[in-house]
C-alpha cells in the first residue's frame, strides 16, 4: 500500500491505496466523487478530465500517488457553492449535453481551453482543442456553441 | 405557445445533475458488501474448450468464487434468446442456436465469456482471472459473411451457418418490370460493421436478497422491463415478481443497451452463488468484444427505370451477418426493419428483397441507431443517385419525379405511408444548401486543387415502433405499446411514470412539457419517473424513435382520463353538472358563469373527498393508460452533404451539411435539433471513419479507441438544421420521432457527395483517405489520356 495526500476540491485528503490505483479510481471509489467518469482504457475519450494544479489532466492516465501533494479539482468542485460556473451554465443553456456521461470531462477540458486560448474562441480552435474529448450524443455542434459562450461568460 | 408548453425550447430539467457531477450512473452505485467481477473471455474466434482449471485462480488473494459455464448449466440457468421469429422462404423457422451466458464446451467468438472471477476488489479479480487456465482446441473460424455458408459449421442447429433465407415481395412482378426497363442501375454495397460505443460502458450489479429470496439487477439498459421479463421467463433466474431491474442514468445507448446480455445474467447468478452483490463494469476495450455490433450487410441491388426516369422496380439480395449468436432482436433488423423501407420516398410499384442471415465467429450483431433503415436508405439513395448520373439526369429532379405525392400510400413492402411532403423538404434543403451556387463553389475549390462534391439523401424511416398486432403477425415475441401513469398529488404537483427510458433524449423535460401544456401547471411541478420495475408497472423501453410517438401518446391517453375524473370532482365542488365543466389553462369553470376552481383545489378535493360521497365517486386522482399505435410513423426529410477532397491525399472534409426533416409536431425544438446533430455525426462516422475490422482468424483488429476511429469535433462543420411539418395522423399529438433520422440519412449523403466529387462510384465505407485516394488513382488510370 502507498500513502497519498492531496487537496481535492479544497479539502485535504489522505489515504493508503494499492499503488496500482489510478487517480480516477481514487476519486470515484475512495472519495465517492463519481462525477468524474471512465469512458475508455486508452486515454482517448476525456470523460475523466480533472484539473491538477490548475491544468486539465486525464485522471485515468496517472496513478493516485502521482498526484501526491497536488491540488485537484473535479466537476463537483467547479461551481462556487450554489452558483454554477459560467461554463456549466453555458452547457445547460446551449444544450451541450445529452446523456451527460462525457459532460464533466468536457466542461473541465473547456475551462482549461479558455485558460490557454482566451475568451474569444472561434469554431475551428474549439474543435481542434476538443481532440482529446469524445462525445457520442451531440455531434459536438452544441458543445462547440456552449464552449464559445462559456468562454465569453468567463471574462 | 406558452414558455414551457409544446413547441418551446425549454432548457432541460435533467441537466443540473449532469453538469454538476451528480448524475447517478450504474457504475456510480456501490452496494454494501459488494464484490467485483471480471470475465475470462475466449482469445479464439472458434474453439473447443477442452478443460478449464480454476484451482490456481481460486487460491489468489481476495477471490470469492471462480465460476464456469458447466456450473451455470448445472444450476439450470437458461439460455439467452432472440425474441423475433423469422421464417425462411420454405416456411422453416430461423435456426436459433443455444446461447449460454457463459460458454460451455465451445467458444464462438473472440470475447465469448468462458469463466467469471468474483473477488473482493477489481484488481484482485483481474489478477485471479489471469490464473484461470483454459485448454482450447482452436477450430477454423468463419469471419466473412459472404463466405459463411461454405465455412466450418459453428452451431449444430444451423447447417451452412444459415439462420434463415427470407424474402419479401413479388419476385415475378419485379422480374417482369425489369424486363420492360429502359435502364437498369446495379450496385454492390457493403454496409460496414459498426461498434455503437455509447460513452458509458455497460455495467451490471446483481444482488440476491436471501431474506426475501429476491433479486435486484442494476444495469445500463434502454428497457429494464423487457430485461426483467426475459431474465425471469426465459432464463429462469427468478419469478418476475422476485426480480427488480433498475436502469438509472444511462450514458447513451443507440440500440446497444436494448439487449439482454450474458454479463447481466451471470452477475445475478453469481450473487446467489456467493451471497454477495456482484458488480461488473466493462472496460472500453472489453466493450468492443462484448457489446452487440451494428449493420454488416453485403448487398447486390438493382433499380429499373423507364425512359422518362420513372422507377419501375427495385430488387436486392442481402447477406446479413448476425455474428456468433442471435442477440435479442437481431433477426428483425435485416428483415422487417430493412426490406420494408426499400421503397424510400418513392412510388415504386414492384420491390423484391431476399435476405440470408448467417452466423460467423464474430460478436453478435443487433440494432444500432436506425437498425435496418440506414441500410435500406443507403441502398435506395445510392441507386437513385447513381441511376440519375447514368441517365444524365439531375439527381434532385429524378427524385422529384418519383416522390410519393398522395397519402395514404401503400408500398409493395408492407408499409402504408400516412403523411408527408417530400418535395417540400427537398426544396427547402436545396435553398438552405444553396445548391444553385454549388457550381461556383466547385470551380473555386478546383482552383485550390480540391475536388468538391454534393450529395443528397432523401430518406424515410418507419418509427413509433410499433402496432402490437402488426408486429405480432410479423414474428415479434412481444407487443410494442407503451404505458403511462399520471399521479396527481393532493397539492396538485404531478408525477409521470413511463415505461420509456431516457439515456440522453431529455424525456424529463419533453414529457413534462406535454403535461404542463395540458394541465396548465408550472413545469417545475412535474417530475418524470422511469427506469425502475418496482416503480413503473411495465413498459417496452426506448428505441426505434418511439418514446414520443408511443410513450407520449400513452401519457396523453392517461391525461384524458385524469381530466375526465378531475371534472367530476370539480362538478361536485362547484355544484354544477359535469357536462357544464370546462377545463382550460389550469382552471375548471362552469360554462356561462364565473364559478371556477383552480387545478390545485380540485386535486386537493379529489383526495380529501369532502365534497362527494364514496358511492358517487372514488377518491384520489391517478390514472394509467396503455397506448398501442395503429400504424408506424414515417419521419422523412432531405439531407444535403457537401465535401471537399484533397486530390493528393484523398482526405475528405465535410464542408457543409443541411438537414430538413419532417418529424411532425415538435415538442422541444432544441432537443430535436440535438438529436439530429447526434444522428448525423454517427452517420458521417459510418461513412468516413468507423469500421469494425476482423482479420482472417477472427481477431477484432479495431478493438479499442486507438484503432477504431470515433468521430471527433474537428470532423464536422456546424450543421444547418431546419424542419417542415406534416403531422402524423395516427397519434394524438401528431408526433413522428426524431432520434434516428440523422444516422439513417447521413451515410448515403456523404457517399453521394464523395462519388460526385471524384467521378467514380467505387467507394466503400468507411471512405477513409486511403480508400478515396485509391478510388481516385483507379479512376484516373481508367480515364483516356486525352481527357
Amino acid at each position: 500500500m502507498t500513502a497519498v495526500s492531496m487537496t481535492v476540491n479544497g479539502k485535504p485528503v489522505t489515504a493508503d491505496v494499492d499503488p496500482r490505483t489510478l487517480l480516477v479510481q481514487f476519486l470515484r471509489e475512495h472519495l465517492r466523487l463519481t462525477g468524474t467518469h471512465v469512458g475508455c482504457d486508452t486515454s482517448q475519450c476525456g470523460a475523466c478530465v480533472v484539473h491538477i494544479d490548475g491544468k486539465a489532466m486525464k485522471s485515468c492516465t496517472m496513478f493516485a500517488w502521482q498526484a501526491d501533494g497536488a491540488n485537484v479539482t473535479t466537476i463537483e468542485g467547479l461551481a462556487n457553492g450554489a452558483a454554477l460556473h459560467p461554463m456549466q451554465e453555458a452547457f445547460r443553456e446551449h444544450h451541450g449535453l445529452q446523456c451527460g456521461y462525457c459532460t464533466p470531462g468536457m466542461i473541465m477540458a473547456a475551462v482549461d481551453i479558455v485558460k490557454r486560448k482566451g475568451h474569444d474562441l472561434d469554431d475551428r480552435t474549439i474543435r481542434e482543442e476538443l481532440d482529446g474529448n469524445l462525445c457520442r450524443c451531440t455531434g459536438y455542434h452544441n458543445i462547440v456553441k456552449a464552449i464559445a459562450a462559456g468562454a465569453r461568460a468567463m471574462k | 405557445m406558452s414558455a414551457t408548453g409544446i413547441g418551446a425550447a425549454v432548457r432541460r430539467k435533467e441537466d443540473h445533475r449532469f453538469i454538476t457531477g451528480k448524475g447517478q450512473y450504474t457504475d456510480d452505485i456501490s452496494r454494501p458488501g459488494e464484490t467485483r467481477a471480471v470475465f475470462v473471455r475466449s482469445p479464439h474466434a472458434h474453439a473447443k474448450i477442452r478443460k478449464i482449471d480454476t484451482s490456481a485462480a481460486q487460491k489468489m488473494p481476495g477471490v470469492v468464487a471462480v465460476l464456469t459455464g458447466e456450473q451455470l448449466a448445472a444450476d439450470k440457468i437458461g439460455h439467452l434468446i432472440c425474441g423475433w421469429m423469422i421464417h425462411s422462404k420454405d416456411g422453416s423457422p430461423m435456426k436459433m442456436a443455444p446461447h449460454p451466458a457463459i460458454a460451455s464446451g465451445k467458444a464462438c467468438y473472440v470475447g465469448d465469456p468462458v469463466a467469471l472471477v468474483v473477488a473482493e476488489t477489481l484488481t484482485q479479480a483481474r489478477d485471479a482471472a489471469e490464473k484461470v487456465a483454459v485448454d482450447y482446441e482452436p477450430l477454423p473460424a468463419v469471419v466473412d459473411p459472404a463466405k459463411a455458408k461454405a465455412g466450418a459449421q459453428i452451431h449444430e442447429v444451423a447447417p451452412k451457418n444459415t439462420i434463415y433465407e427470407w424474402h419479401l415481395g413479388d419476385v415475378k412482378a419485379v422480374e417482369a418490370a425489369f424486363r420492360s426497363a429502359k435502364h437498369v442501375t446495379k450496385l454492390d454495397i457493403v454496409n460496414n460493421r459498426l461498434v455503437p460505443n455509447a460513452m458509458e460502458p455497460r455495467v451490471a450489479i446483481g444482488e440476491y436478497d436471501t431474506g426475501n429470496d429476491s433479486f435486484t439487477l442494476w444495469n445500463t439498459s434502454q428497457n429494464p422491463h423487457v430485461a426483467r421479463l426475459v431474465i425471469a421467463a426465459f432464463i429462469g433466474m427468478a419469478p418476475e415478481h422476485k426480480l427488480r431491474v433498475i436502469a438509472p442514468d444511462v450514458g447513451g445507448g443507440f440500440g446497444s443497451k436494448i439487449f439482454i446480455y450474458p454479463e447481466e445474467v451471470a452477475c445475478l447468478w453469481a450473487s446467489k452463488r456467493t451471497g454477495r452483490p456482484v458488480k461488473w463494469t466493462s472496460d472500453r476495450s472489453e466493450a468492443f468484444l462484448a457489446d452487440a455490433h451494428g449493420r454488416d450487410h453485403v448487398t447486390h441491388a438493382e433499380m429499373a427505370f423507364a425512359s422518362d426516369g420513372k422507377i419501375l422496380a427495385l430488387r436486392a439480395k442481402t447477406i446479413a451477418n448476425l455474428g456468433a449468436y442471435m442477440s435479442t432482436f437481431s433477426s428483425s433488423v435485416p428483415t422487417y426493419l430493412y426490406a420494408t423501407l426499400l421503397s424510400g420516398q418513392y412510388d415504386i410499384a414492384h420491390i423484391y428483397c431476399e435476405v440470408d442471415a448467417v452466423y460467423t465467429n464474430t460478436v453478435p450483431v443487433d440494432a444500432y441507431r436506425g437498425a435496418g433503415r440506414p441500410e435500406a436508405t443507403f441502398v435506395v439513395e445510392r441507386l437513385v443517385e447513381v441511376g440519375a448520373r447514368e441517365q444524365g439526369m439531375d439527381p434532385a429532379e429524378l427524385r422529384r419525379k418519383n416522390f410519393v405525392r398522395n397519402f395514404p400510400h401503400q408500398t409493395p413492402v408492407i408499409m402504408t405511408y400516412d403523411a408527408g411532403d417530400y418535395n417540400a423538404s427537398l426544396k427547402k434543403a436545396m435553398e438552405i444548401a444553396d445548391v444553385k451556387g454549388f457550381a461556383k463553389r466547385r470551380r473555386d475549390a478546383a482552383r485550390n486543387g480540391k475536388l468538391r462534391g454534393l450529395g443528397y439523401s432523401t430518406y424515410i424511416e418507419a418509427c413509433g415502433i410499433a402496432p402490437s398486432q402488426a408486429v405480432g403477425s410479423l414474428g415479434a415475441g412481444v407487443g410494442l405499446w407503451e404505458s403511462a401513469e399520471v399521479r396527481v398529488n393532493p397539492t396538485g404537483s404531478v408525477e409521470i411514470l413511463t415505461g420509456c427510458h431516457a439515456h440522453g433524449q431529455g424525456h424529463e423535460t419533453t414529457f413534462a412539457q406535454v403535461v404542463a401544456d395540458r394541465l396548465g401547471i408550472p413545469i417545475e411541478n412535474i417530475s418524470v419517473v422511469h427506469g425502475d420495475t418496482d416503480k413503473v408497472q411495465f413498459g417496452m423501453g426506448t428505441y426505434g424513435s418511439r418514446s414520443g410517438a408511443v410513450g407520449i401518446s400513452a401519457i396523453v391517453k392517461a391525461l384524458d382520463k385524469v381530466e375526465a375524473k378531475a371534472k367530476k370532482v370539480a362538478a361536485h365542488m362547484l355544484e354544477a353538472s359535469e357536462s357544464d365543466i370546462v377545463f382550460k389553462d389550469g382552471k375548471f369553470t362552469v360554462a356561462g358563469t364565473d364559478k371556477a376552481a383552480a387545478w390545485g383545489d380540485v386535486a386537493l378535493n379529489a383526495y380529501i373527498a369532502h365534497k362527494f360521497s364514496g358511492q358517487e365517486l372514488e377518491p384520489g386522482l391517478k390514472e394509467g393508460a396503455f397506448y398501442d399505435p395503429t400504424n408506424f410513423t414515417f419521419p422523412a426529410g432531405c439531407h444535403i452533404c457537401e465535401v471537399e477532397i484533397d486530390q493528393e491525399t484523398g482526405e475528405t472534409r465535410v464542408v457543409n451539411w443541411t438537414a430538413v426533416d419532417d418529424f411532425g409536431t415538435v415538442i422541444n425544438p432544441m432537443i430535436v435539433e440535438g438529436q439530429v446533430h447526434g444522428g448525423i455525426a454517427q452517420g458521417v462516422g459510418q461513412a468516413l471513419l468507423e469500421g469494425a475490422v476482423y482479420d482472417k482468424e477472427g481477431q477484432l483488429v479495431s478493438g479499442s479507441f486507438m484503432d477504431y476511429a470515433m468521430p471527433r469535433a474537428e470532423n464536422f462543420p456546424p450543421f444547418n438544421i431546419d424542419t417542415t411539418v406534416t403531422k402524423c395522423p395516427s397519434n394524438p399529438l401528431g408526433l413522428k420521432g426524431c432520434g434516428e433520422a440523422g444516422a439513417i440519412a447521413a451515410p448515403a449523403a456523404v457517399i453521394n457527395a464523395i462519388t460526385d466529387a471524384i467521378g467514380t462510384e467505387e467507394v466503400t465505407m468507411p471512405a477513409t483517405a486511403q480508400t478515396v485516394w485509391a478510388a481516385l488513382q483507379k479512376a484516373n488510370r481508367m480515364r483516356p489520356a486525352a481527357e
